[in-house]
């Protein structure tokens, strides 16, 4: 399983990691870990699609998390 | 003192000044060059022939203390698309035509004679001067020579090359406080400006009369209150001022939405060398700035200062979709070629999302292959010295395509479309299908909503709920970009009704008016309404409101495709 962070919250942390799976991993257990309140997580991909905090993960996923960003 | 109107006939060099009539008066940027457009422009007449009209206007908050609200629009029929058209940019030049209470430029007619010209606008009313000095150069030496006549205070429009060879991508250039560029970009409104045979327009508002604003103490509440929302919001205040636009390349390569290789992909394997992140962390160790304003009194900042390796200057107002245009479009992962590119097209006068669309289509022609930089340069110093291929590349996406009979070309209405695939952002589709400029992201920017999470949620891979936020969205917009206020103030907006109503108290306590939120968005549909029918009557139908039909082949990762029926897209124009 991979996870990958992006814009400021990779400041202390890391771009990319493999992360150890276990069952019933999920989403908000992976926040939780890395600090990161849920308010600040503004988009959360699982496998490019958008995924809440309870959603439970797979082996093989990869999860991308990003704070609140915008451009245009 | 009473806003004036600016009516400059170019066929007999006169200016005249008159008083802003009526139904005008509750109008600003692209509400007023629409409105002038559609009563004063034949919807069947060339672009870039006698009858077409540059109408420059500054926002209805433009020049006041509201954040952000330093926006000018300019509107004319667009030589690129055929239809109606308002672009939008920063730079000085709108506080200035605002505090000297100049409501718009109307520009019409063409010179009989073969020259340029330059018009001053200052106190005391606009001159023409017949001016070949700067003609055939660079709007980066346009601009510095300009300030070492009238000083570095001057607000400067200008073409380029491009312009004044009235190719259908060239834009209009808006100095910005640093003496550096911003663009009117795009639709071509540079090839209208160079048919008028005007080179360049210098803004001096020194003794102007300032701006009236009728209950002062209500806008400072208004405006205080709007400051503080845009502030607040976490793009608003703060990603956009460090990560710049740009921020988005990681974001839609992760959701599967970045078009790469000319709409093949919606990956790219090199997004990380050209994400907002890399900008960052490439623009302080080069000691450029990641938070450059692009007209006093912006707080987001998403502009900024990009240097190359010696630390000299190369571009500002890197932006996201230029970016994706050279890069992920073009399979490039090299941000200096793409700063670089950035820089030439700003000195040719070009727009930099229509030409990074041209060079992607030029690519799949074989003119040059997927992901060569030093190509890429080459072909666009062509535009500038107007060789025949650079001015089929002027003349942007579809003309390229046609030139090479290629039917992988993502143009809706003639216009290339920007950084979204429409088939993984269906909401995104639906705004390049039927927005009245042509393909035009900032029309209905559904991203917010079927992305980043901001302003709710709409799955974006579904079709359901996407009409109505793409219609809710140009609606919005028509009205936000006839206020003068930057897209962006839209993150908080789309947010927060207290906010929506601060912005409409500010337009009430300026203009001495009591409009509602309601009154707000029927603005906008009206502002929508009357560029449609100016574009019906043009010749468009709904037939138009169409996607390229290669949009049907499944675009990875999610292999999705384009899959509205036309009755759904018509469904659009139902309110």
């Amino acid at each position: 399983m991979k996870v990958k962070l992006f814009a400021a919250f990779r400041d202390g942390r890391f771009k990319e990691k493999e992360w150890g799976y276990f069952d019933g991993i999920t989403v908000g257990s992976i926040l939780e870990a890395l600090n990161i309140n849920k308010k600040e997580a503004g988009v959360l991909l699982v496998n490019s699609r958008h995924a809440e905090t309870n959603y439970r993960l797979g082996k093989g996923d990869t999860l991308s998390l990003f704070p609140v960003i915008g451009g245009g | 003192m009473p806003d004036k109107i600016y009516r400059i006939n170019m066929t007999d060099l006169k200016v005249t000044n008159e008083e802003v009539p009526e139904q005008w008066k509750g109008l600003g940027g692209r509400g007023l060059t629409s409105t002038i457009v559609a009563q004063e422009v034949k919807p069947t007449c060339h672009p870039l022939g006698k009858y077409n009209k540059l109408i420059i206007a500054p926002g209805l908050l433009t020049g006041t203390a509201a954040v952000n609200s330093g926006r000018l629009s300019a509107g004319a029929k667009s030589p690129l698309t055929g239809t109606i058209k308002e672009s939008n940019a920063g730079g000085t030049a709108a506080q200035f035509f605002a505090r000297l209470g100049i409501k718009a430029l109307i520009i019409e007619g063409l010179p009989q004679k073969d020259t340029f010209y330059s018009l001053h606008v200052d106190k005391s009313g606009v001159t023409i001067q017949e001016d070949t000095e700067f003609a055939g150069k660079g709007n980066y030496e346009v601009m510095q020579m300009v300030q070492k006549k009238y000083g570095e205070k001057i607000g400067i429009l200008s073409i380029g090359p491009a312009g004044e060879m009235r190719m259908a991508a060239a834009n209009i250039s808006v100095k910005d406080p640093d003496g550096t560029i911003r663009s009117l970009g795009r639709g071509g409104l540079g090839a209208v400006m160079g048919s008028k045979k005007i080179k360049f327009i210098t803004i001096d508002d020194t003794d102007g009369p300032g701006v009236q604003i009728a209950d002062p103490e209500k806008f400072k509440t208004a405006s205080r209150t709007f400051a503080k929302g845009v502030i607040a919001h976490p793009v608003s205040g703060e990603s956009l001022k460090l990560y710049g636009t740009d921020v988005l390349v990681n974001i839609l390569n992760e959701a599967g939405g970045l078009p790469t290789e000319n709409f093949r992909y919606g990956q790219f394997p090199g997004h990380e060398k050209i994400s907002g992140e890399t900008v960052y962390e490439t623009i302080l160790s080069r000691k450029g700035n990641p938070s450059h304003i692009c007209h006093r009194g912006c707080v987001i900042r998403c502009s900024q200062v990009y240097n190359d390796k010696n630390g000299n200057y190369v571009t500002s107002g890197f932006e996201y979709e230029t970016i994706w245009g050279f890069g992920a479009n073009c399979n490039i992962d090299d941000l200096d070629i793409i700063a670089e590119a950035d820089h030439v097209m700003d000195d040719v006068g070009v727009d930099s999302i229509e030409t990074g669309v041209a060079m992607g289509v030029a690519m799949e022609a074989g003119i040059i292959p997927f992901g060569d930089g030093a190509g890429v340069l080459r072909l666009l110093k062509e535009i500038g010295t107007g060789t025949p291929l650079g001015r089929i590349l002027g003349s942007g996406a579809e003309g390229v395509g046609k030139t090479y009979g290629i039917t992988r070309v993502p143009v809706v209405k003639g216009q290339g479309l920007s950084a979204y695939d429409p088939r993984s952002i269906k909401g995104m589709g639906i705004t390049y299908a039927t927005s009245t400029m042509g393909s035009d992201h900032t029309a209905g920017y559904c991203v917010p909503v079927n992305i980043l999470n901001v302003g709710g949620f709409v799955d974006p891979l579904k079709k359901e709920g996407q009409v109505e936020l793409s219609r809710r969205l140009q609606i919005g917009t028509a009205l936000l970009d006839s206020t003068g206020l930057c897209l962006f103030v839209a993150f908080s907006v789309l947010d927060n009704l207290d906010l929506f109503q601060a912005m409409m108290d500010m337009i009430n306590a300026k203009y001495g008016l009591s409009m509602t939120i309601d009154n707000g968005r029927a603005l906008g549909r009206k502002i929508l309404r009357t560029e449609h029918e100016f574009n019906l009557a043009a010749g468009f139908t709904n037939k138009d409101d169409r996607l390229p039909e290669f949009f049907e082949e499944p675009v990875p990762p999610h292999n999705a495709v384009w899959d509205f029926t036309d009755e759904e897209i018509d469904s659009f124009w139902n309110f």
